[in-house]
């Protein structure tokens, strides 16, 4: 497809630089408890640890055995116990009770606990509370951002999203301002900041505190532009199955952390296999962005190709053939695995997904992104239900369903929501209230008049003032305007046209030609008008909390170098890979270069089980 | 050989002409060397001089240098008794001078007078003593006082003379007594050290870092020593001592008999002992008149002098420029000033007056009860540019000014003269250079003008040097001003820089002047302005005559916005000082919320920290604050106030949900939160094993439920305590192991487990819909493969969820065979789905062709392969057909 990106197309920066940043921290902390020692490491900081520093070079800072947290009593025999974890209560307190665990039996130990990315009072407070303070030294290891490839970084934070979305704890937000400044101090300075959602303000502005506080040096941009978005702008387009060959593999397969593991269906022996999917792997590196429906031909014709490549071999002379195993064979033979792997994957990936059921499901989403035969929609999902298809499906139909619809008829909201207790358990009540609280799944109230008191809540949250207890009226606030949005920034191209996927004409190719993503085309917008001018109507009905910010180094010396087109886009509760392959397709179009920083690489499922609460 | 000087007033005129007419009137002063063996020595000094500038240099030659002894100040002090009977500490780097009088007059009645000046002699603080009596005074590097009593204690005092903190030299002296001590620099800070009663040395390295160490005896050692020093070298502090002819040097393990090189036993007992500045050079002074010098590791000797004199100095001094090969002595008696050279030549100069010398970087300072002065080596370009009949560039390009200035063409000449040896770079250099050395404001004025005239003929000359040496030279001359009392050198300037010198003066409180030099010298505000005005404000905070308004306002109208000063940091030292009121004013204007919230805390202000903790969004810090309520408030009123602030309770409630459920529920009742409450309830009856308790709580939920008016859920819940009832009656009957099953799952393993009649029951009673149930039992029944039970199931009534759905769950169980059974009775529209289904091509055909639909053929005809040739003909006619029409 278009991979004739324009000429003229920055260079990215270098993010392995984050990498080393971060290996010399953790080497520095560990060599500041000299001496061999047990590691024990959150599990899952186990994948974002792995990608930083290999278990040799921990060996060789004299780390004896890792093991993983897992909040049961401790075998290590080892005087000097290292945890590497997140700062969460539950953590630490499961260290206090090793730690009292140990005194009782009267054994002496020194411990150390490195928090990653920071420390939170709240820990400290508990170690106090357990008394072992004064036992235990802690440290942090500043590991903000995790490069995942040439143009994704990761916060590695799941819990970003429901503990600032559901249960309006906000300590990751300076986190995450904490990131940005980071990549402020190494790429910056940032010429120009958009941003629109609540904590994407909060960000910034925690930034903007740590720019203050610090002193700047001058030095060349890497970065021109940054674009902050909270999650909840656009709820709609995470919960659409993904279409795209990267967003696909993570559907089925699941990423983790820019890794992906084929089981024996795909690699068609009886191994499993771990493989990196990264812009490193040259077939995935070509197929990654594309419809799905694409794949398949161009592996096909990739396979040829190395077909050809392999037929040389005949006729050549000694000579030839010499070097043609010195310097081509290799290439080939690795390019030949990865293909194999991807034709293993796609043809696994067909047959989950181009059976009837999908195709449908498929035309439901669209239906109802495009507002159509709403009825059939609510029938397919009651059935969807009633087959006991998926739980997870279900509850992302649903909530599909009531953001479209601004929230769905108090009929169908309690006879939806009776079938799914009683096939999943009543326990999901609580389901349905975070969904509730979240604005995800909510039931459309009677009448004007609520419209009315929830405009005057609008207008108080929109309130400097008063923006910073929204909390309470969050879930009142947030109601969504899909449908008009949708209108307003032509998000649904018209459905009457054929749309090639084989040629895209605009980002909606990731959705079959059927939704542009929200959010990208809030990117797009900005971009394009550098602010927010003329989307006022648009910023309405998104709840506001939008800023356009000229960064210091603005003025003159924004001269038109590259980097003023190598714009940071950052996603406040993470973001899909299909959103990142429209922000790659848009920068071939506009001749930019996208840098996707996200608190986590979220898809339908992940964002849907981050709120659950049943007890299974 | 000794040499003479003349002598020189700044404002008089007096002066040797000498052979070339160029030198009369160019240098301050001017050198006549004579073959004199003694000294001539005149002293003019002109009353109408002014106090504070220079009223008169000495020079001398000493070989094989120029020696300068310059007067600093006039002494502001009045002192009645001089220096006489008093103990005096004066600190190096122009510090400030403490003087005790009569330090063992022990009568209560009249105690001594302890007093601080700064170096001009201005009175800065003075107190009565009225702790015990003190041994020896000092200053340390942050020019505080220390006061070494005979007990051991030592008292420190600020420049200000209030007291800051005090230690002792360890419980033994209190019993021993102190008989000497002594006060230290070295690069690890200010170190005390100290000979008791018992013979016993004690150092403390750093008083900052207060580690005692007693040194080791030494042997034969009576009462105290005759004279000792410390000693830093090679990161080691060392005592060096005599007793009598014998000289030890005192380690931490050892005491080690040395010898110093040359040193002959017969010149006697060692006296007084010196030790320069820098650790380097060792004097000592014997019984005899005999001074030797050499380097302090003892390996080399520099010179031996016979003095002729044999009473014992009651001060010696060592007087060197860094860098410079010719260190001379400086020793004092009561009457009597002597310099003595290494080249072994001595000047005398008579005392009028006790004096005290200070050991500078770069000289000594000699202070009396009038007079201060300043005794330098000449540095070696003022020696080239003014020694008489000097041809050294710079002192050409001097005339070569001052010609110019008389417009005279003889300018032109010597410019010439300089120019045709390339050397007119360096004669500016010479000129800049002997400026900064210079300590007379004019004399600094024609050499840097001079140096700007030579620059005029130079091009790519780099102006920094000048620059510099400009600026520099205007602090410089401020701060040796009277009344701040800094004489500074420039030697001295450049060691001590330009950060301590403004902390210095911070710290004597010349705030305006400290401002005014930051400005002139373009430091950045951070280093510069920002931290004087920050000394500044916490100091105008502690004044106590004026109100808390009138502080807030000047201190906010001065301090403004500049970056780096923190108003939280001027908020806590008023709040030191008692003055919440004040404090939290000054808080106001903290731009950073977070900075104010620690202070507030401390304050007790703990509503307002919340608000303000929230306000800086930093949530770790209002966890902070949340938790000191919790432990500082009653319950309720706790509660009441995170009421009032949902950022705070939302954090609260988190914390709650992994610490305290207890609390989480206090919580939601104070609040009626009904809805939240239930929730609760549910997600506790998860946590409960037994059935009854689970029960008791979901009834708790299900009448919270009804008071939120949530029927819904109350009525779900009500459906989950009924399930939970029949699955336990049914786990007791068959052994199901139903219990926690969603109705669904329950229904499921009935089925599975043949239970019919259950099943239906549970579907009446539970109103299941019947397309799920149809779903379930289609199915269940599939699943086992009871094909007939199937079939009658699906005859049982009209099926409401269609009969597709058997077509594909049979093809699903690979029963081609009963899916075909319910292809008929599918419905028109999805007869050709069903067809397909099952793979029939010609019946699906048939019913496309009959239905005329188009996509529908289009269907069948992609799956047809190239075996049904005839079909795929009949259907594209079929299509063509219905095309036409």
């Amino acid at each position: 497809m278009a991979h004739s990106a324009r000429r003229d197309s920055p260079e990215l920066p270098d993010f392995s630089l984050l990498k080393r940043l971060a290996r010399d921290q953790l080497i520095y902390l560990l060599e500041q408890l000299p001496g061999k020692k047990d590691l024990f490491i959150d599990a899952d900081l186990m994948s974002p640890l792995d990608r930083i520093a290999n278990v040799s070079t921990l060996k060789q800072h004299e780390v004896d055995k890792l093991y993983k947290v897992e909040y049961k009593p401790i075998v290590s025999t080892s005087d000097q116990l290292c945890f590497l974890i997140r700062p969460r209560i539950q953590t630490v307190k499961w260290i206090c009770d090793v730690a009292n665990a140990d005194k009782a039996a009267g054994r002496f130990r020194r411990y150390k606990i490195i928090f990653t990315p920071q420390k939170f009072y709240a820990c400290e407070a508990v170690l106090e509370e357990q008394g072992i303070f004064g036992d235990v030294t802690t440290d942090e290891w500043a590991f903000y951002l995790l490069p995942l490839d040439d143009d994704i970084i990761s916060l590695e934070l799941p819990e970003f999203f429901r503990d600032n979305f559901l249960a309006g704890d906000q300590r990751w937000v300076r986190t995450a301002g904490s990131a940005l400044h980071l990549l402020h101090t190494v790429y910056g300075p940032f010429s120009k900041i958009h941003g629109i959602g609540r904590f994407s303000k909060m960000a910034y502005e925690s930034w903007r505190e740590q720019v203050e506080e610090g002193e700047t040096k001058a030095r060349q941009a890497e970065i021109g532009k940054v674009f902050l978005i909270d999650r909840d702008v656009d709820y709609v387009t995470p919960l659409c199955s993904q279409v795209v060959y990267e967003g696909l593999v993570d559907d089925i397969f699941r990423i983790k952390c820019g890794c992906v593991e084929f089981g024996t269906d795909v690699t068609s022996s009886d191994k499993r296999v771990k493989v990196m999917l990264n812009s490193q792997d040259k077939v995935f590196d070509e197929i990654r962005n594309e419809h799905f429906s694409n794949v398949f031909g161009f592996l096909s014709q990739k396979a040829k190709n190395l077909q050809t490549a392999y037929d040389k071999r005949r006729g050549m002379d000694i000579q030839q053939i010499k070097t043609f195993v010195s310097e081509e064979l290799k290439g080939l033979k690795q390019e030949h695995r990865l293909l194999s792997l991807h034709i293993g994957a796609s043809e696994s990936m067909m047959k989950k997904k181009t059976k009837q059921d999908f195709q449908e499901l498929l035309k439901t989403e669209h239906s109802l992104l495009e507002g159509f035969e709403i009825r059939e929609c609510i029938t397919f999902i009651e059935e969807h239900i009633n087959r006991q298809v998926s739980m997870i499906e279900s509850l992302r139909l649903l909530c599909l369903l009531s953001i479209t619809e601004n929230g769905l008829l108090p009929k169908d909201y309690r006879s939806l929501k009776a079938q799914y207790l009683q096939s999943y358990g009543v326990d999901h009540l609580l389901t349905f209230a975070n969904l509730k609280q979240s604005g995800l799944l909510v039931e459309q109230q009677p009448g004007e008049t609520l419209t009315v008191m929830e405009s005057k809540v609008g207008k108080l949250v929109n309130d400097k003032a008063a923006g910073k207890l929204t909390d309470a009226f969050s879930s009142l606030a947030k109601k969504s305007h899909f449908r008009a949005l949708s209108k307003k920034l032509n998000l649904v191209p018209k459905s009457d046209e054929e749309y090639d996927l084989r040629v895209p004409r605009d980002m909606a190719y990731i959705f079959s030609g059927a939704y542009v993503p929200l959010s990208c085309k809030l990117v797009e917008q900005v971009l394009e008008r550098d602010g927010w001018t003329g989307l006022e109507e648009v910023t309405r009905l998104l709840n506001g909390h939008e800023f356009s910010v000229t960064g210091s180094s603005g003025g003159e010396s924004r001269a038109k170098n590259d980097a003023q087109r190598i714009v940071l886009v950052m996603f406040l509760g993470g973001c899909t890979f299909s959103e990142i392959s429209a922000l790659r397709f848009l920068g071939r179009e506009r001749g930019y270069k996208f840098i996707v920083v996200t608190t986590a690489i979220t898809n339908s499922s992940r964002f849907i089980e981050t709120l659950l609460d049943n007890h299974a | 050989m000794v040499s003479v000087l003349t002598e020189w007033t700044c404002g008089g005129h007096v002066g040797f002409i000498l052979d070339r007419k160029r030198f009369t009137t160019r240098a301050p002063w001017r050198i006549l060397h004579c073959r004199s063996p003694d000294l001539l020595f005149t002293r003019v000094s002109t009353p109408a001089l002014s106090r504070g500038s220079l009223s008169s240099h000495t020079m001398f030659f000493l070989p094989p240098s120029d020696f300068l002894k310059t007067e600093l100040y006039e002494m502001s002090w009045n002192l009645r008794d001089g220096l006489r009977d008093s103990l005096v500490a004066a600190a190096p780097y122009g510090g400030p001078i403490a003087l005790l009088r009569e330090p063992h007059r022990r009568s209560p009645s009249s105690r001594p007078q302890l007093e601080i000046y700064s170096a001009s002699g201005v009175d800065i603080a003075s107190f009565p003593w009225k702790s015990g009596p003190v041994v020896q005074l000092g200053w340390t590097v942050s020019d505080e006082l220390l006061c070494i009593q005979e007990d051991g204690s030592v008292l420190i005092y600020d420049l200000f003379g209030s007291f800051k903190r005090h230690f002792t030299m360890g419980q033994e002296v209190v019993q021993t007594q102190v008989l000497e001590a002594k006060v230290f620099h070295s690069p690890y800070g200010t170190g005390v050290a100290i000979v008791t009663g018992s013979s016993r040395f004690t150092l403390a390295t750093n008083i900052d870092d207060l580690k005692l160490r007693r040194l080791p005896e030494v042997p034969g050692l009576q009462g105290k020593p005759s004279c000792w020093v410390v000693l830093t070298q090679d990161r080691q502090t060392k005592v060096l001592l005599s007793n009598g002819p014998e000289l030890y040097i005192l380690d931490n393990t050892s005491c080690t008999a040395v010898c110093p090189p040359g040193f002959s036993p017969q010149v006697g007992n060692i006296v007084q002992m010196a030790v320069s500045f820098s650790y380097k050079y060792l004097a000592l002074f014997t019984d005899t008149g005999h001074l030797w010098t050499g380097s302090s590791h003892l390996q080399d000797k520099l010179s031996e002098v016979d003095t002729k004199k044999t009473p014992t100095p009651k001060h010696m001094v060592w007087c060197r420029r860094p860098k410079s090969q010719q260190p001379s002595v400086v020793l004092m008696w009561d009457r009597l000033l002597l310099v003595a050279g290494v080249c072994g030549d001595t000047i005398q100069f008579p005392l009028e007056d006790p004096c005290v010398l200070v050991g500078e970087l770069d000289g000594v300072r000699i202070i009396s009860s009038t007079n201060q002065e300043l005794l330098q080596e000449v540095p070696l370009v003022c020696q080239d540019m003014f020694k008489i009949a000097s041809m050294a560039p710079g002192a050409l390009l001097l005339e070569a000014h001052r010609e110019y200035e008389k417009s005279s063409q003889k300018a032109d000449e010597y410019l010439r003269e300089i120019k045709e040896q390339s050397m007119l770079g360096e004669a500016v250099r010479q000129c800049v250079e002997a400026a900064g050395h210079e300590y007379d404001p004019s004399t600094q004025k024609s050499l840097l003008r001079a140096a700007s005239f030579g620059k005029c003929f130079l091009t790519d000359f780099s102006p920094d040097q000048f620059v510099t040496t400009c600026r520099e030279l205007r602090v410089l001359n401020g701060v040796r001003e009277n009344g701040v009392g800094l004489p500074l050198t420039h030697t001295q300037f450049k060691q001590m820089t330009l950060q301590v010198l403004i902390d210095r003066l911070v710290y004597r409180q010349f705030y305006p002047l400290a401002i005014e030099m930051c400005r002139y010298l373009k430091i950045p505000d951070y280093q510069g302005v920002s931290r004087v005005l920050k000394h500044w404000a916490s100091c105008k905070v502690q004044q106590k005559d004026l109100s808390d308004d009138a502080i807030a306002r000047v201190v906010c109208v001065k301090v403004g916005d500049s970056p780096g000063v923190s108003y939280s940091h001027i908020a806590a030292k008023a709040y030191e000082c008692g003055r919440t009121e004040l404090a939290i004013k000054l808080l106001d204007s903290e731009a950073r919320s977070g900075e104010q919230v620690p202070l507030l805390l401390k304050m007790k202000r703990s509503q307002l920290a919340l608000s303000k903790a929230v306000e800086s969004g930093d949530t770790d810090l209002v966890y902070t604050v949340v938790s000191y309520l919790k432990n500082e408030m009653n319950r309720g009123d706790f509660f009441m106030t995170l009421r009032n602030q949902p950022v705070a309770l939302s954090l609260y409630r988190q914390f709650c949900k992994l610490q305290e459920q207890e609390t989480l529920k206090d919580l939601y009742n104070q609040d009626d939160d009904h809805q939240e409450l239930a929730n609760y309830y549910v997600t506790a009856s998860y946590r409960e094993k037994r059935l009854d308790s689970r029960l008791s709580l979901l009834q708790s939920a299900i009448d919270e439920y009804n008071k939120a008016k949530n029927e819904f859920s109350a009525k779900m819940t009500e459906d989950e305590m009924r399930l939970l009832r029949f699955q336990r009656k049914l786990d007791d009957e068959k052994g199901a192991g139903l219990l926690g099953l969603s109705l669904q799952a329950t229904m499921e393993a009935l089925l599975s487990l043949g239970l019919h009649k259950q099943t239906e029951q549970l579907y009446r009673d539970f109103r299941v819909p019947d397309k799920r149930y149809w779903w379930l039992k289609l199915m269940s029944l599939a699943e086992k493969e009871e094909w007939e039970e199937l079939e009658k199931f699906s005859k049982s009534k009209k099926s409401p969820i269609g009969y597709l759905a058997f077509v594909d769950v049979c093809m699903k169980s690979n029963n081609k065979y009963e899916a075909k059974k319910y292809v008929s009775k599918v419905t028109p529209e999805q007869k050709v789905k069903a067809h397909l289904a099952v793979s029939d091509l010609e019946g699906a055909a048939d019913a496309a062709i009959e239905r005329k639909n188009d996509a529908e053929m289009g269907a069948i005809l992609s799956r047809c392969s190239a075996s049904d040739r005839l079909l795929i003909d009949r259907l594209n006619r079929a299509r063509a057909a219905a095309a036409k029409k």
